[in-house]
Order: structure tokens, then sequence, then C-alpha cells
């Protein structure tokens, strides 16, 4: 096995807050992910407008441009803004925050594209069901088409959650001390950089195990009460 | 914003053709070495199949990051060996490695694309190739690959795309892409919205350049399917 010279309960550590970050990243992904699917499928030209241009900017600028651009561009820009008019101040984010908020805001708007197509997959004939039934437009949602929105968007949200879990590393430029940035110290501390970066590969190649595991039960499970089950 | 754009236009220019080398370039080596990944994955021999399958997992289950900082730094760990075979000066270069990472990277996204593209082929195709007494290679040549291309066209541009934007992790290793001029810049000026914006903007109209043109070489690719399309259904109404 890899000898990492005592220094494993650091890369432990860095484990836990790449986890953490995930877990509130993604959890943030689906929520922003749903509301701009929503506000895209909506009767407002506008806001299908601003969701349109937000998945386009997303979609054609890199994950480290945009990181960067919100822990040191957001700071700069707010401190000019208010030195214009006339107050002085130092706006600092802490890197924790920048990281979940630029992977939420990216994966946001990935989740945004599961849903939409999730959304289109439920047959015409259950929101008409859900009509003749009496129910008003946020009890259809509600009770009826959500549910089924999430299984169709089962299989890409497996996907979106383990492209971010990769995508947590890059929070580690930013010194956020996960998995990558532990592992970085470590390498300089033992000058074994090779066994260190591949010890925290390994943990990210057991995470994307764990996680095609776990969503191959989920989608069984989800199908669980429609004849052919899995998708 | 104008002043510091006319002052560091150039600058940006360089750094994008930095950008579009590096992508160019991995692509191109990256397409090379994933077609026969692509074609051991869909061997039936256990040898021939896990080689491949354990390498594409790896790259495509480890974020690019930790893979660029494994083959640049990780290579320091073994570096008395790698000068006795002289490939010390290679590994020692950042560009070397991030060329070298980016496409092995791409091979492994890539040769799953193919490996689908490959499977979508009808079946009956390559029987008629055979029943014409075709070899495997010429079967490979002029009916599965001229076809998989094709199927493949659409989610192989998507990943050019993706490897446009990864590409700008190489500015972590001091490469001067279009992020790492950008971060210069931004540090030296103290101008780090003007500076992350303006890449950004690089960015997204390289992208969406790239796109367009793929959609170009993509409706050449079935130009025959539509003409096909267009006679037969003037038959039919003949």
């Amino acid at each position: 096995m890899l000898d990492l010279k005592g220094y494993g309960w650091l890369l432990w550590e860095g484990v836990q807050l790449t986890v953490m970050v995930s877990v509130v990243s993604m959890a943030g992904a689906v929520i922003v992910g749903l509301l701009a699917a929503l506000a895209k499928l909506g009767r407002s030209r506008l806001r299908s407008a601003i969701v349109e241009a937000y998945t386009t900017v997303v979609r054609g600028v890199p994950e480290l441009v945009l990181l960067l651009l919100v822990y040191y561009g957001v700071p700069t820009l707010v401190q000019d803004v208010a030195a214009s008019l006339g107050y002085d101040f130092v706006v600092a984010i802490n890197p924790f925050a920048a990281g979940i908020a630029t992977i939420t805001f990216i994966y946001g708007a990935f989740a945004c594209e599961v849903f939409r197509g999730a959304y289109l997959n439920v047959p015409a004939g259950q929101h008409e069901a859900a009509a003749v039934l009496g129910l008003n437009r946020m009890a259809a949602l509600r009770l009826v088409i959500l549910p089924q929105v999430f299984r169709y968007a089962l299989p890409g949200l497996g996907n979106v959650w383990m492209v971010l879990v990769k995508a947590t590393a890059l929070i580690s430029i930013i010194q956020l001390p996960e998995l990558m940035r532990n592992a970085d110290v470590a390498a300089r501390a033992t000058r074994m950089p090779f066994t260190f970066f591949f010890a925290a590969c390994l943990v990210y190649l057991t995470i994307t195990l764990a996680s095609m595991w776990a969503q191959a039960r989920a989608e069984g499970w989800a199908g669980r009460g429609v004849v052919g089950g899995r998708l | 914003m104008l002043t510091f754009l006319s002052d560091h236009l150039d600058a940006f220019a360089s750094g994008a053709v930095i950008t579009l080398q590096y992508t160019a370039l991995s692509c191109l080596f990256g397409a090379v070495l994933a077609l026969p990944i692509a074609l051991m994955r869909l061997s039936p021999k256990a040898a021939v199949f896990w080689p491949a399958t354990i390498y594409v997992l790896f790259f495509r289950g480890t974020p690019l990051l930790a893979q660029i900082f494994l083959i640049y730094y990780g290579s320091g760990q073994f570096r008395p060996t790698l000068e006795a075979v002289g490939l010390w000066q290679f590994f020692r270069e950042p560009w070397f490695c991030a060329v070298l990472t980016l496409s092995l990277n791409t091979a492994a996204y890539s040769s799953e694309i193919f490996r689908g593209a490959l499977q979508a082929v009808p079946r009956g195709e390559v029987e008629a190739a055979m029943a014409l007494g075709m070899s495997a290679l010429q079967r490979l040549r002029f009916i599965l690959f001229p076809r998989a291309l094709a199927a493949a066209w659409p989610a192989y541009t998507n990943e050019v795309v993706y490897q446009l934007q990864a590409t700008s992790l190489v500015s972590i290793i001091t490469v001067m892409d279009i992020t790492g001029v950008a971060r210069v810049i931004a540090s030296r000026n103290f101008a780090f919205y003007e500076a992350f914006v303006t890449a950004a903007a690089f960015y997204l109209a390289i992208v969406y350049l790239v796109i367009l043109l793929a959609r170009r070489v993509e409706r050449r690719l079935h130009a025959h399917l539509a003409a096909a399309d267009a006679n037969g259904s003037r038959k039919i109404r003949a």
C-alpha cells in the first residue's frame, strides 16, 4: 500500500471538506437548476431570456476563470464601485463561500438543462389528467409533474454530481484545505508528490465508483412503480 | 475598461494562440489514442478489454487538476530514473506535461464517444461487408469508420469544447494561455474583474466560433442523408 508518512489524517480532513463542499454545492445546484428550468419553460419571455444568457455564459467559460472572477473579481469590483461613491472599505470573500457559490452557479446551469429535458419527457397526458382532476397549476406541479420530473432527471443529475465532485478540486487554487490542497501540502512537506497526488486520485476514484453504485440503486428505486422499471 | 482592453489586447491575443495550440494538439493526440482504446473496449478478450477499461475509468474518474499535478509534480519523485532514460528534459517542462496530460485525459473521454458510435453502426451493414468478402481492416476503413465518424461528430465536438475550456488549467503550472495571461495582468495591475471578464469574453467567443464551425461540418457529414431524404420523398410524390 501507499506509505503516507503520517499524513493520512491530513488527507482524511481534506476528504471530509471535499465531500461537504460537494454536497452543499449539489443541493444548491439542484435548487438553482430547478428554478432556472421552470423559468426557461415558463411563459415570461424576460425570465427565459435571462436563463438562456446564464446557461450560455456558463457553458462557454472555463470553471477556473469563473472561480477566479468570483473570488478575486467580485470583491475588487465592489470596492471600486464603493470607492467611486466615496466609501472606503476592504471586501474579502472567504474561499469556502466563493468555492460553493461558484460551483453552485456553474452546476446550476447544467442541472437546469437536465430538469428541462426531464420536464419535456413527462407525457402531455399527465398534465391533462392533473387538470381534469381539478388541480391548480401549483398543485399539479407538486403532486403530479415534479415527482416524475425527478425520476427522469435522475440519470442526468447523477452525471452532474460526478462531474461536480471532480470540479471541487479547483477550489484548492484559492487555498481551501480540501483534498487536493491537503495532498499538495503533504506532497511538499514530504517531497513525495507522486505518492500524495496518486492517493488523492484514488480517493476521487473511490467517490466516483461509490456514486455510480448509488446512482444505479437510486434509479432502480425511483423506477419501482413503473412497468419496465429502469429508463 | 476600454483603456484596459487597448493596453492588454495583444497579451490576451497571444494567450488565445496558446490556448488554441494546446487544444488542437491535445485533441489530435487524444483522438489518435482514443481509437485503439475504443476498439480494445469492444474486444471480448479480458486481457485486451480490462487495461483499456481501467485507463478510461482512471482518467474519467479523477479530476484533470489531479492528473496534471500527478504528472508535472509527481514526475519529480522519479527524477533519477527519468534522467537515466533521458526523459527528464521533457517532464521538467510545463508545456510537455500539460499537453501530455490533456491528451491522455481527452483520449479517455473520446474513446467512450467512439465506442458508442462504433456500436451504433447497424449490424446489417457489417454483415453486408462480410458478404462482399471485405477483410476486417477493409470493414473498419470503408464501413465502420465513415459511419461512426458521422455518428460521433456532435458528441465529439462537445468534447472539443470541453477540452478548450479544460486547457485553462495549464495556467496553474505557469503556461501563459488566456487564463495565465489574465492572472498575471490581474495581479500586476490590481485589475481583477477587468482581466477575468476579458478572459471570459475570449473563451466565450472562441467556444461559440468552434460550435458554429462544427455545425457546418456536421451538415456536410450528413449531406448524403439529406439528399437521400429528398430523393425518397420525390419518388413517393411521383
